[in-house]
């Protein structure tokens, strides 16, 4: 059932940018200066502009008549396949820095990839949102070196940051039966081969932010199969109010 | 030392071929911040091909005491003003 796979692998990629979109979008009105406020704003809306059409293609596949719309706002916790490391709270700002960074590296390499798939659709989507993604790295990765080489308190938290951080990443490489389905298709790239290039990029920049890779390599799993952490129900629970009280609401 | 980053002014060149325009101001700690900032303040509707930011305490301004001896002289003096030149409708951003 490769059209299944391909629902279930879409969907993995459409979650993870909602998912992330809507904890940025929780920093609205609360940034710790009105450039950065902006600047979170910004790239959970490119974020979110890149879940409506993998969630749009995602329902296109299915073929069971949801939009992106059924997908984003009737669905409960178990359904939804983003990663562990999207849902994390914001925490202080090296929290969201750290979550946001180790997945910037993750997508920008995932998106180059997708931009080579023997799905058309899937290569356009990803080519658009690679360009977006580019800047999300840049900017992520350059305050994990300011904070990282920044004053004592500011080091320290953003290591800490990272140590939290780490164990929601290894899920972003282990491969399952949809992953292997969608490689072998020529869909999507062997999600073990990105692991050397993630790894190499982003243990360089933590050296320029004189913070310690962290050696456990343990990972926690289970996001992109349904499996998630208490964080995410809540996180439902606002993102879906108001279609979940006033169903097919409009204005 | 103050804890407040420091004021940049912030310019953006909307096309090629134009000369670059003041936009707004914004705080950021240094001048590749700037930059990165007055990408997300200024440009994200596609507004510029090119940002400049400048230090705001680098600005040097005229003083509002001098205008009567800077600017108004130029004003009885019309042979100063190119309005006698017929332009050509082709020839933009005159």
């Amino acid at each position: 059932m490769a059209d299944t796979q391909r629902f279930e692998f879409l969907l993995r990629l459409g979650d993870s940018d909602l998912v992330l979109a809507q904890r940025l979008g929780e920093w609205v009105g609360k940034g710790p200066i009105l450039e950065e406020d902006i600047a979170l704003a910004n790239v959970g809306l490119d974020l979110l502009g890149q879940a409506r059409m993998w969630l749009t293609y995602a329902g296109e596949v299915e073929g069971a008549g949801r939009d992106e719309d059924a997908l984003a706002y009737r669905r409960d916790v178990h359904q939804f396949r983003n990663a562990l490391l999207c849902e994390q709270p914001n925490g202080n700002y090296a929290d969201t820095t750290a979550r946001q960074f180790l997945y910037d590296h993750w997508h920008v390499l995932m998106l180059r990839a997708l931009g080579r798939s023997s799905d058309e659709r899937i290569a356009a989507i990803a080519a658009k949102a690679a360009k977006e993604v580019d800047y999300h790295v840049e900017r992520s990765t350059d305050w994990v070196i300011r904070l990282g080489d920044g004053t004592d308190i500011s080091h320290e938290r953003m290591q800490a940051a990272i140590d939290a951080s780490w164990p929601y990443a290894g899920e972003l490489f282990v491969a399952d039966a949809v992953d292997e389905a969608m490689a072998r298709d020529g869909v999507a790239p062997d999600l073990a081969a990105l692991a050397a290039p993630w790894r190499a990029a982003v243990t360089a920049a933590l050296a320029d932010a004189t913070l310690v890779v962290p050696t456990d390599d343990w990972a926690q799993r289970g996001g992109r199969q349904g499996k998630h952490t208490e964080h995410l129900g809540h996180l439902l629970t606002e993102m879906q109010f108001l279609q979940r009280a006033y169903p097919d609401a409009r204005w | 030392m103050t804890s407040e980053w420091p004021l940049w002014e912030v310019f953006i060149r909307s096309q090629h071929g134009l000369a670059h325009k003041h936009a707004g101001s914004l705080h950021a700690p240094d001048a590749a911040m700037a930059v990165k900032n007055a990408r997300d303040v200024y440009t994200r509707r596609n507004e510029g091909v090119s940002i400049w930011v400048v230090r705001s305490s680098d600005v040097v301004a005229s003083s509002p005491g001098d205008r009567e001896a800077l600017f108004d002289p130029a004003q009885s003096k019309v042979y100063r003003h190119p309005t006698f030149f017929p332009m050509p409708d082709e020839v933009k951003h005159i």
